[in-house]
């Protein structure tokens, strides 16, 4: 099992004949993702990486039978190709680009709502099941397969917190990074919901940040739903208020959204919340032992 | 991005929403001009900063007579100004307002931002205007008022109705509302707003609703389509190393401490901010290499933390994603030689081709690089070369 993506994910790339998108399906090609084909409007009938292009999404997914969409589109257009997608009908998109205007996605994610589509990010890593589908922009070589789901809103942290996870001889069953945005498609609840479900998945590791209330919920969520343990570890506890950590979600407003409210939440709801950045691992381990 | 009262005032104007007038002037000898351009009896002279809580510190002040105003010019304009917002450091007012005073029947609030908890712009209203809108949530929940706005629908006539009967507006004052709040949604979402606040929004005496005050923030991610938005850019008002780093794809913010930290990713980079402060050190900023990190952003990293001179070390934190780790060892190589750093750096590249990292660093044979294995192992190091602890 894994959750989302596995051995039957049928990858098109958006935006696949530019300098990223080249660039990242030839590192998912290489690590095995089964990738079908790309979209780049103007140059269909193409071949990229021995794949074909197709000018719309629609067209490659009747061709090509795709289920999973990777976008590496430029921001301004990032939320169209977004939407394509769903219109298409692929039922999981995946969006890296990063910096994409907010009222974009504010329609983009209602109008993906009323589709059958789920989106991931954007401003995310993209998402990873070890050894079976890379669909992102993550080191694959960090993510080794094993049981310990990854949700993480950051992208290198997230590489950090698999990298100290696989250190421990533990694994990944699938790891996915929701994104740093204030508007992202697929939250905390609904990936924890799925890895409870997994067998596969014996543990679950939460990497949030500040700003939003997206793990305060998360929290309320776990304290009820989820009997497998959880560890957290949330970044930004030094940050000043009222400044933009890189990340635009990530800016403390007035009281909400800080660490401390975030940490308290979760530890209240049962979950090993770990204060240094470095102890992911070992906190992951220990927990696995109980 | 942040704009000052004038400009947003100028905005809203465009779209037909009723402001006061105004002239902006950095002089003395410009503001006389000014009032005798308006015209008038009375006139505001407002400090144009681009922090709140100006009224309170006496940036704003209404003028009986030309003589009034030029006493209140010369009390405000290149004096330092220090707002709550402002930080005890206070910021030097390089222009001011002069606007034509109204009269004012009934201050009130009305606003606009994001929530994020419903992925839908919301307009805020009050009847308690004039005053920090906080404060009124705390202590007085029941006077806010929200609509929350589908973007697929648009601003409707309901939301306008819903937001002015509870306020308890009259009958009579609910056309005009209802087209004051539709232009300021209007001016949200083309200008891709991601605040706007009117506040006070005033009723008159002739019963028309005039935007008093007006601060609008934009999203930084859609400047890229509104150039003249981005022409409105003051550069005084912001800090002159974020701005540079933000030049070359950085994301910098200077903190108080002594352990400089150069990071790729906005959540390594806090979380690196957190590991100093855990290892008992102070982190002197925040600083995302972004994932098109070159030798020559990176050299730029360096400059920009270095020009803080409270940084005793610098920890290097890189895991290698989008940014291989040879690239950056090159960009850091090139950083020593043409910002002639001396002050320890601790390296810890880690992810794509980290041993060719590795390597490129050690055949450069610098004294003040100090490799480090994981982020445990990097932390302490860098607190402790801040100390002088390492040598």
């Amino acid at each position: 099992m894994s959750i989302l993506v596995g051995k039957n994910s049928k990858v098109l790339v958006q935006g696949f004949t530019g300098k990223e998108g080249t660039f990242h399906a030839g590192q998912c090609l290489e690590y095995g993702t089964n990738i079908v084909g790309g979209v780049t409007p103007g140059k269909g009938g193409q071949i990229h990486l021995g794949k074909p292009v197709f000018n719309t999404v629609a067209e490659a997914r009747k061709e090509t039978g795709a289920n999973v969409s990777l976008i590496f589109v430029p921001s301004v257009f990032a939320a169209d190709a977004v939407m394509e997608a769903a219109d298409a009908g692929i039922e999981l998109i995946v969006c890296i680009t990063e910096g994409i205007p907010v009222s974009d996605m504010v329609v983009a994610k209602k109008y993906i709502a009323e589709k059958e589509s789920r989106l991931i990010g954007p401003n995310c890593p993209g998402i990873i099941t070890p050894e079976e589908a890379k669909i992102g922009i993550m080191p694959g070589f960090v993510f080794k397969k094993g049981s310990v789901g990854l949700i993480s809103k950051s992208g290198t942290l997230t590489y950090e917190a698999a990298n100290q996870i696989v250190k421990q001889n533990l694994g990944i069953s699938t790891a996915i990074g929701i994104g740093g945005d204030p508007i992202i498609g697929t939250t905390y609840i609904e990936l924890l919901e799925m890895f409870e479900k997994d067998d596969e998945t014996t543990a679950i590791v939460m990497i949030g940040e500040i700003g939003g209330d997206l793990e305060i919920q998360a929290a309320e969520y776990i304290k009820k739903n989820v009997t497998k343990p959880v560890v957290a570890f949330i970044a930004g506890q030094t940050a000043p208020k009222g400044k933009r950590m890189g990340h635009a979600g990530a800016i403390i407003a007035g009281s909400k959204g800080t660490a401390k409210e975030k940490m308290e939440a979760l530890k209240f709801a049962g979950v090993f919340v770990v204060d240094s950045p470095a102890n992911i691992g070992k906190v992951t381990a220990e927990v696995l032992k109980k | 991005m942040n704009i000052h009262e004038y400009q947003a005032q100028s905005i809203l104007a465009n779209y037909g929403v009723p402001v006061p007038s105004g002239i902006v002037v950095d002089s003395l000898k410009e503001a006389m001009t000014a009032v005798t351009e308006l015209g008038g009896r009375q006139w505001v002279v407002k400090a144009q900063i681009h922090a709140g809580g100006r009224g309170k510190a006496g940036g704003v002040k209404l003028a009986n007579s030309p003589a009034e105003v030029e006493e209140h010019v010369k009390r405000i304009l290149g004096k330092k100004l220090v707002t709550h917002q402002t930080g005890p450091e206070g910021k030097i007012v390089k222009k001011v307002y002069i606007t034509k005073a109204i009269d004012i029947k009934k201050e009130y609030y009305l606003g606009m931002v994001l929530d994020r908890t419903s992925e839908m712009p919301v307009m805020i209203a009050s009847s308690e205007g004039g005053v920090e809108i906080e404060e009124v949530a705390s202590s007085a929940p029941e006077k806010i008022i929200k609509v929350r706005i589908d973007p697929l629908i648009g601003f409707r006539s309901f939301h306008a109705r819903k937001l002015g009967y509870g306020l308890k507006l009259p009958k009579e004052q609910m056309k005009d509302f209802s087209q004051f709040a539709a232009k300021l949604y209007k001016v949200y979402r083309e200008k891709d707003a991601n605040l706007i606040e009117i506040n006070p929004l005033v009723l008159q005496e002739n019963g028309k609703f005039i935007a008093l005050d007006a601060k609008i923030g934009f999203d930084d991610n859609a400047l890229i389509r509104h150039p003249e938005i981005l022409a409105m850019r003051d550069p005084d008002e912001e800090d002159p190393a974020e701005l540079e780093a933000g030049h070359y794809g950085l994301s910098y913010v200077k903190l108080n401490g002594n352990v400089g930290c150069m990071v790729n990713g906005a959540g390594l980079a806090m979380s690196t901010m957190d590991i100093i402060k855990h290892e008992g050190g102070e982190p002197a900023n925040f600083l995302d290499v972004g994932g098109t990190a070159t030798a020559e952003t990176v050299a730029k990293g360096f400059q920009i933390i270095l020009r803080d001179k409270n940084v005793k070390s610098i920890f290097v934190n890189i895991f290698g994603g989008i940014v291989r780790c040879d690239r950056i060892a090159n960009g850091i190589l090139e950083a020593i030689k043409t910002t002639k750093v001396k002050i320890p750096i601790v390296v810890r590249l880690d992810g794509t081709n980290a041993e060719k990292a590795a390597q490129i660093l050690q055949n450069a044979s610098l004294e003040n690089i100090i490799p480090a294995f994981n982020l445990a192992d990097g932390s302490q190091k860098a607190v402790k070369a801040a100390k002088g602890e390492l040598s």
